[in-house]
């Protein structure tokens, strides 16, 4: 059987690449195409750290398959920041120390990214259920909570 | 292992019933990926049924709903009106795992894993849902609590999907709930789910119900002693009572360390009248 060949955008750049059947989309990113940012933590969609956004929606990457994907546009963990210019989530990650060894961070800003996309004025309930898949086994959850809620409110006022 | 993402249902058919091996169908992929990774199951053909547009629409037919089998929990959430029409069933598949799996998993990959404890099974058969499948044979209808026969079994025949679920009309003065017991808050399988649909009349007496349970047997149970207990009255002490004693006596669970037999008896219990009285107050208003 031969491969599949896929063309689909990532992070807004056409890809194009060859994967087998049971290859998933976290596979593909960090195999084949060099995208190490999407972390392998469950392979069984519990855990989050390989969250990326398809067609507009947050989900596992471990949990699609790579021939799925094809036409379809994927963001990604390395498409947040502009340039040298870091997405307003991270800088807060940064600032308010909301990691610690940092496996889980990049799915916890995709994550996070997609909700501030969806409501710009999320409570803390909000951002607790929406961040529930998403496992931190260091910092306790309260410093990414406010970090991601300390970012809403600085983008509010622009 | 082969992949194959047809836009038809026929070309979905004629796939998995000339399948030689093992075929499974892929819709959110959510359970499927996860057992393929553990080596619980090896297709030769995965059959991705999410470019058949049928099974990714939500229309209104019939003064009902149809919802295709490939429609996510994200996307229910998101309908504008199905919510209003059927609040208990969008929450029930929106209890389905993470935000992340919410986006990708279906009602009816929900269904044909085949588990007695998925969240959305007890709504969909407390709203009286009957599934459309496509097959060799052509078309056929089911009632959703005649899909699953036990864990892991579907009364689907070789070559068999679900297109679409088909909700029926709602009178006036008609809800549902559905409330599952966890150990936390999020990111669980249900120890216990029970889902309950409703009609009042004009007085508030109810005149037709429906009562699911889930997790307590082999098989989601649609308990029509449940609704008898409590169609005609208006849920007052009295039929909460009869109604809680008829779900008690449904109940067949397993004991595990998620919960003992004991401890599902009452919790099934305890969740079916809460749900009632959650699908009365909403039938009220609506």
């Amino acid at each position: 059987m031969s491969k599949h060949h896929i063309e689909a955008k990532v992070n807004g750049d056409p890809v194009e690449f060859l994967c087998e059947t049971e290859d998933t989309l976290l596979d593909v990113l960090r195999d084949t195409l060099s995208l190490t940012g999407s972390k392998e933590g469950c392979s069984s969609g519990d855990c989050g750290a390989c969250s990326v956004i398809l067609d507009g929606r947050l989900v596992c990457s471990c949990l699609v398959l790579g021939c799925e994907v094809g036409g379809r546009s994927v963001e990604t963990i390395e498409g947040m920041a502009k340039g040298e210019t870091l997405h307003p989530l991270q800088k807060r990650f940064l600032e308010a120390a909301a990691l610690q060894c940092g496996i889980c961070t990049p799915g916890f800003l995709v994550a996070s990214r997609a909700l501030l996309e969806k409501t710009t004025n999320p409570t803390e309930h909000e951002v607790r259920y929406w961040l529930a898949g998403n496992l931190c086994r260091c910092t306790g959850y309260d410093k990414i909570v406010t970090a991601v809620m300390d970012t809403a409110a600085a983008m509010r006022k622009g | 292992m082969r992949y194959e993402a047809p836009e038809s249902v026929e070309g979905a058919v004629a796939l998995l019933a000339g399948a030689k091996g093992e075929a499974r169908v892929l819709a959110g992929g959510t359970d499927l990926l996860v057992q393929m990774r553990a080596d619980a199951v090896d297709p030769e053909l995965i059959v991705d049924i999410k470019k058949i547009a049928e099974t990714r629409a939500v229309t209104e037919e019939k003064g009902g709903w149809r919802i295709g089998a490939a429609v996510t929990g994200a996307e229910l959430k998101e309908h504008p009106r199905l919510k209003q029409v059927w609040p208990g069933l969008v929450e029930a598949a929106n209890l389905i795992g993470s935000t992340q799996v919410q986006g990708r998993a279906t009602l009816g990959g929900n269904l044909c894993n085949g588990s007695p404890a998925a969240d959305s099974v007890p709504a969909l058969i407390a709203a009286g849902a009957v599934a459309t499948l496509a097959g060799p044979k052509g078309k056929r209808d089911l009632p959703v609590e005649d899909v699953m026969l036990g864990p892991r079994k579907l009364a689907l025949t070789k070559g068999e999907i679900i297109v679409s679920f088909l909700l029926p009309p709602r009178p006036a003065r008609s809800s549902d709930a559905y409330l599952r017991f966890i150990p936390r808050t999020e990111m669980d399988i249900a120890v216990v789910g029970s889902g309950v649909s409703l009609t009042l009349d004009g007085g508030g007496t109810i005149t037709a119900a429906r009562v699911s349970l889930g997790a307590v047997a082999a098989r989601v149970l649609l308990v029509q002693e449940a609704a008898q207990a409590i169609i005609g009255s208006r849920l007052d002490k009295a039929a909460q009572d009869r109604l809680e004693a008829a779900a008690r006596a449904a109940c067949r669970p397993i004991d595990d360390k998620r919960g003992t037999t004991e401890f599902r008896i009452d919790v099934a219990a305890v969740l079916t009248r809460r749900a009632a009285l959650i699908a009365l107050d909403r039938a009220r208003t609506s």
